[in-house]
């Protein structure tokens, strides 16, 4: 449990998800990478259009089609912002 | 008075049916000021967001140079974007919108700018029109339903302009701008709303404490994001001041509109009571008639 970390999905005209997640799979404009608990700093912009995965401390994973989105990792968690969001139909 | 009646009723029936618009009108604007807030609060967790990621990025680099951050030595031409209201009816909102606007026009001038004019919604456009004073673009349709992709357009063709400069060309033929000033109506409570003028670019970047935030890792790198962020954060406060603007307009028409309401109910009262009056006057007269008409024939009769 120790491993977990907080994450907010905002869209524009609202907030889409917000809640703990074990890792966040997202693709930027260099390279897809993966993100974990006490990952440094970092500031991206996601690649057009992408998907964003997160898997949720219950296993699950909850997967959004990003437009225009950017990614932002603090010590605090992990923001992903976005133009447009959509939930897409959870896989596994 | 047969013929007063008349005017009267028909007075009743006009203002009767003006207090059902109005009425109609301030439930309409009541139920949307509450939609409109719900918008500004699920828009500002975005805001934020975007707000803070900036703040770090511009406090992590030294790539402060950027276009959009960067006060122009000469300023010749200052673009103002104001935002009014499509419908009317709405009390003073568009009035009190368009004077800031003038305000501002006159100092920009007075400091030896061009103001250029772009406008968002229908009543704004009909006054510049109207006055044939030049407008360089204009957006109307969504004042009280603004999406992002109207601000995002918005956005576009005034990032277009002011990238482009006073000196270069803005893509439609004509000079860019070397300033960008937004008047919006502020949102500050169902009786307060205040229209304010504001600075869009270039932006100010306010320096953070030392040391608080954390170094971050970039990618891609630091000017390619500001790049990227940018004109998307101009798109957000634009975004931010429609749906403010929109909150406003509706509680600027549910004021104006009960108002209306209620007078129309006291003009209703009067008529209802003069035409009362009027006709407890006809019958006196003619009750009064038949009896001076009965004494004076009765009279007539004694006499014989």
């Amino acid at each position: 449990m120790a491993n977990q970390f907080h994450v907010d999905v905002v869209a524009v005209e609202e907030s889409v998800w917000s809640g703990d997640a074990e890792i966040v799979i997202a693709k930027t404009v260099e390279g897809e990478l993966g993100i974990l608990h006490g990952h440094m700093p970092l500031l991206g912009q996601l690649a057009e259009p992408s998907q964003v995965r997160i898997r949720q401390s219950s296993g699950q994973d909850l997967t959004f089609e990003v437009t225009g989105g950017f990614l932002s990792v603090t010590a605090d968690g992990v923001t992903v912002l976005a133009e447009d969001c959509q939930p897409t139909s959870p896989s596994n | 008075m047969p013929a007063q009646l008349q005017t009267l009723r028909r007075r009743i029936r006009t203002v009767k049916s003006t207090r059902k618009i109005t009425k109609a009108q301030e439930l309409v604007a009541t139920s949307r000021i509450a939609k409109a807030q719900e918008r500004v609060a699920a828009a500002r967790p975005y805001a934020e967001a975007i707000t803070g990621v900036l703040t770090a990025l511009a406090s992590s680099t030294n790539a402060l140079d950027h276009p959009l951050l960067v006060p122009r030595e000469r300023v010749q031409r200052a673009g103002v974007l104001v935002i009014t209201s499509d419908r009317g009816l709405c009390g003073a909102y568009n009035a009190n919108a368009i004077r800031t606007t003038e305000e501002l026009i006159a100092r920009l001038r007075h400091d030896g700018k061009e103001p250029v004019l772009y406008v968002i919604g229908r009543k704004g456009v009909t006054y510049y029109r109207f006055r044939n004073r030049p407008i360089e673009a204009s957006w109307t349709g969504f004042s009280e339903r603004p999406d992002f992709d109207n601000a995002r357009e918005v956005g576009e063709s005034l990032i277009a302009a002011f990238v482009a400069g006073a000196a270069g060309d803005n893509g439609n033929g004509g000079p860019g701008v070397d300033e960008l000033h937004i008047v919006s109506t502020q949102f500050k409570s169902l009786m307060t709303q205040t229209p304010a003028a504001r600075f869009l670019a270039p932006m100010q970047v306010e320096e953070p404490e030392e040391g608080v935030l954390p170094s971050y890792e970039f990618e891609p790198e630091a000017e390619l994001l500001l790049d990227a962020l940018l004109p998307k954060y101009i798109n957000t406060r634009i975004f931010a001041a429609l749906l403010d603007s929109a909150a406003s307009e509706s509680a600027s028409r549910r004021r104006a509109m009960k108002a209306a309401t209620d007078n129309a109910e006291e003009l209703l009262k009067k008529y209802t009571r003069d035409m009362n009056s009027a006709r407890q006057a006809g019958i006196t007269q003619e009750i009064s008639e038949i009896v001076g008409g009965a004494n004076a024939l009765a009279a007539a009769g004694s006499e014989e």
